[in-house]
Formats: structure tokens, C-alpha cells, sequence
């Protein structure tokens, strides 16, 4: 049984918003490079406190691969255009085909203790979807997406314009100050890897090329033992 | 034999190689204009940087680039406390400037608690104070034709010895908190942070921040200035010239 899983602009918007993070992270990395120590507040410098002081990231890890502060922006100021233009479109087009409503909203039958203990038993047993209910997100999932699209995203977007000396000033109040925000920035990135992890686990888990194929044509096929 | 291990570690190193050589691709330099743009389009011309209070300045402002200049020249203006200094305003002026650290003392002063973000990521908080740009480029009178503002340097860099220099355009240039700083921290600029004056444009990261100024030209174009990026750092390392994001 196939079932129609996801619309188009869901899929150009995953894909694009794939290149743009797997640009990201890298050219981040790479910026954090020059200076590894992270504060809070609204200055931090050297001679200042900070909460955290990591070795600089490996070369395979960054872009570029090599020590280069003004490329590894080049990188970064490009993708971010791309990055945040792409989530307000898609945001826009969801709400209007009603793909958030429909789809990652949480009801809230979902929130029993039953169904989450019943959720996390199945995907325990490697079972993603509901048999009844195929094209459904799990209730973790939508949490995921969910938080990701409306939390970490918006959260690395507003936090990274507020890094820019010419960005209101107000904006960087609402973080607590300059560093404040760089390290919010920071996390944020820190659990967007962690969600990517656990998201490509996740997809291999559930059989990676029917996963694959679905977000690249939309249709989905069910598992056979559950059809 | 190809293994798919070795398929994958070849085939990320090229990615990765394939990557670092577009770093220097037209595409991803056209992120700079998009982002000044749209940054000038939602804020506005002479908003002004946060200004902060006496004590949340940082304890410690710690010194970037140059820490002292250190060439023959410099060091002879430095051992009688620059009174043989002179700023040189020229270029595409009506009236040429020779001004001394006495005369810009007595123009008409602004002083402001500002952050200074550094490109690298850190943030110090310091007083600055000095006459307004804005002021001494009306004394000296802007012709027509002049479009950007160039400041030369004292501290020069690497074996060919290149002054350092940056520029700016005129609405950076006429902002209100653009000023020559001749103090920092109520006392005058030390030589760690660009004695005897040095630019501060409040809305952009610190490399704008030309110390050790000697010299302010008015020009039409920055085509003829180092290698025609408009700044040290931007010709030498290809940082944006529009240093507000």
C-alpha cells in the first residue's frame, strides 16, 4: 500500500533547508574557531568569565576545512538568507494548506498517559506509524518537527541576527546581551545536531530508502507487515 | 577495490575540498550587498547603537590587531605625547584639514558607552569620546562627487609593510555616533587602543575601527585604494566590506 506522504513544498522546503543546515553547522563551527569561549551577558572578551571553553573544531567538521574566518561568513551570511527566507515561505504556504494544522498539531487525546506509554513501546518494537493510520505523524515526531520548526530554527535565526552590530538593539536585549544570544545561538545549534542525529538514526532505522524516496516523490510505502 | 567505506571518506573529502573552492565564488559574495540592504531597509539611517551606563562597561578591554605600531615614525610622535601629530583631511574637500590633538579636543564633543563586537566573536564595553566625523568633514567641506571616506593609518602590516586603512560611506560617515576618539575610559587613548585617535562606527564590527589614524581623504571611489575592496582586511583576507553583520 502506498500512501501520498508528503507535499511538495514540504519536500523543496526539507531538501533546501538540508543544504542550507548541513552549510551551516560547518561554517559556525568554523567562526567559532576564532574565538572558542562562550559568555553570558552583554560583553565577554579574554580577560572575562566564560561558561564554556572548548578545543577549536577538527578541519573535517568545518567550512572551510582549513583556518578561514572571512570565508567560513562568506558561507554562513549566504545560507542564512537562504535558511530563513525558505522557513518563512514554508511556514507561510503550511499554515494556508493547512499542513501545520493538520498534521503537527498535537491533540490532545495524544497527551494521555496511555497513548504516550503505548507511542513508546511501538517505537521501542521499531514500529514508526500507526497501522490504522499511516500517513499520521507519531506523536513524537510532530513534537520534534514541531519544536524545530517553531522553536530551534526561529530561536538560531533571531539569535544569529542579533550577532550584527547593525541589527536593532533591541533585539539583542530580548537575549540578555550580545554574548547572551551568541550562546544561545550556540545551544540551539548544539540540540538542531542533536535532533539531526537522532532524525537520520531514525530514518535508517525505519528503512532508509522508502524514507528517502518519500520526501523526494511524496509517496510512501507502507511497511508490509503492518499494510 | 572501491569499498563503500572508501567511497564515503573520498567522496566527503571531495565534497569538502569541493566546498572550500567555492568559498570564493560571486554567488556567496553577493550575500554582503543582500545583507546591507535589507539591514538598511528595516532600520534606520541614524538609528542609533545602545549606549550603555558606566558600569556595565567591561572590566578589561582587551586590545586587538595592532598593539603598538612601533615603526620610527610613529614612535618619534609618540615620545613628546603626539604634540607633533596631525590629522590630514583631504581628498575631495573644499577646505584641506591639518588638525591637532589640541584643536580636535576643542571641537564640539560626544561621548558613548558602546559595545565593540569583534569579527572574531568577542564583545568589550568602553567610553568613547570625540568630536562627531560629521563635524569635521562640514569644516573641511565635502566636494561634489565624494562618496566614501578613507582613513589611513600608522600601523602598518606584514613584510611589505601596508599602513592599515579602512573606509566607510557617508551615511556610516555622518551617523551621529561616528567619531574620531581621542579617549577611552575618560582618559586618553592608550596606545593598545589606536593613540592617539581612532575611528569608532558604532553599527559595525571592529575592524571598521581604524586606529592610529593619520590621515582622512574624501574619495568618489574606492577602486583606487589598496587593492579596491576599501579596507586592509577586505583586500589582504576578503572580510565584507559592509562589516554590519
Amino acid at each position: 500500500m502506498q500512501v501520498y506522504r508528503h507535499r511538495l513544498i514540504t519536500r523543496i522546503w526539507h531538501w533546501i533547508n538540508a543544504i542550507a543546515v548541513f552549510v551551516m553547522v560547518p561554517s559556525g563551527l568554523m567562526i567559532f574557531n576564532a574565538h572558542p569561549r562562550l559568555y553570558w551577558g552583554q560583553y565577554g572578551a579574554n580577560f572575562d568569565h566564560a561558561w564554556l571553553v572548548l578545543p577549536r573544531w577538527p578541519g573535517w567538521l568545518t567550512l572551510p576545512s582549513t583556518y578561514d574566518l572571512a570565508g567560513a561568513r562568506r558561507w554562513h551570511l549566504f545560507f542564512a538568507l537562504v535558511l530563513a527566507f525558505s522557513l518563512l515561505v514554508y511556514m507561510a504556504w503550511s499554515l494556508a494548506n493547512r499542513h501545520f494544522q493538520r498534521d503537527l498539531r498535537i491533540r490532545r487525546a495524544e497527551l494521555t498517559a496511555a497513548h504516550i506509554g503505548a507511542d513508546l513501546k511501538a517505537h521501542w518494537n521499531m514500529r514508526f506509524h500507526d497501522p490504522a493510520n499511516p500517513h499520521a505523524y507519531n506523536l513524537f515526531q510532530k513534537a520534534s518537527y514541531a519544536g524545530v520548526v517553531f522553536g530551534l530554527l526561529p530561536l538560531l535565526i533571531f539569535t544569529g541576527l542579533a550577532l550584527s552590530p547593525g541589527m536593532w538593539p533591541w533585539l539583542v536585549d530580548i537575549f540578555g546581551g550580545r554574548q547572551s544570544a551568541r550562546s544561545l545561538h550556540f545551544i540551539a545549534m548544539a540540540l538542531l545536531s542533536l535532533f539531526l542525529l537522532a532524525h537520520l538514526t531514525l530514518v535508517i532505522l525505519a528503512g532508509p530508502l522508502g524514507e528517502v524516496r518519500s520526501m523526494i516523490t511524496g509517496w510512501w510505502k507502507v511497511p508490509e507487515d503492518d499494510a | 577495490m572501491i569499498t563503500r567505506r572508501g567511497l564515503i571518506v573520498t567522496g566527503g573529502a571531495s565534497l569538502l575540498a569541493g566546498c572550500d573552492s567555492w568559498t570564493g565564488s560571486k554567488l556567496l559574495l553577493g550575500a554582503e550587498d543582500a545583507h546591507r540592504f535589507l539591514q538598511r531597509s528595516i532600520t534606520g539611517r541614524a538609528a542609533l547603537a545602545h549606549e550603555f551606563r558606566p558600569d556595565q562597561r567591561s572590566p578589561r578591554f582587551r586590545t586587538n590587531g595592532t598593539a603598538n605600531p612601533n615603526t620610527p615614525e610613529y614612535n618619534a610622535l609618540a615620545s613628546n605625547n603626539f604634540a607633533d601629530w596631525r590629522l590630514q583631511v583631504g581628498g575631495l574637500v573644499q577646505r584641506p584639514l591639518s588638525l591637532s590633538l589640541a584643536q580636535l579636543r576643542s571641537l564640539p564633543q560626544r561621548a558613548q558607552i558602546t559595545r565593540h563586537d569583534c569579527v572574531e566573536g568577542w564583545s568589550a564595553i568602553g567610553k568613547w569620546q570625540g568630536p562627531q566625523l560629521e563635524y569635521v568633514l562640514r569644516l573641511a567641506g565635502l566636494r561634489d562627487g565624494a562618496r566614501y571616506i578613507v582613513f589611513h593609518c600608522a600601523d602598518v602590516f606584514g613584510q611589505r609593510k601596508i599602513p592599515y586603512y579602512e573606509s566607510i560611506d557617508l551615511i556610516d560617515a555622518f551617523h551621529p555616533q561616528t567619531i574620531l576618539a581621542w579617549s577611552m575610559n575618560d582618559k586618553p587613548l592608550g596606545v593598545g587602543h589606536g593613540a592617539p585617535l581612532r575611528l569608532r562606527v558604532e553599527r559595525q564590527l571592529g575592524y571598521k575601527h581604524a586606529k592610529y589614524l593619520m590621515r582622512i581623504e574624501a574619495v568618489a571611489s574606492l577602486d583606487g585604494i589598496g587593492r579596491g575592496k576599501g579596507g586592509f582586511w577586505e583586500d589582504i583576507a576578503g572580510y565584507e566590506w559592509y562589516a554590519g553583520i
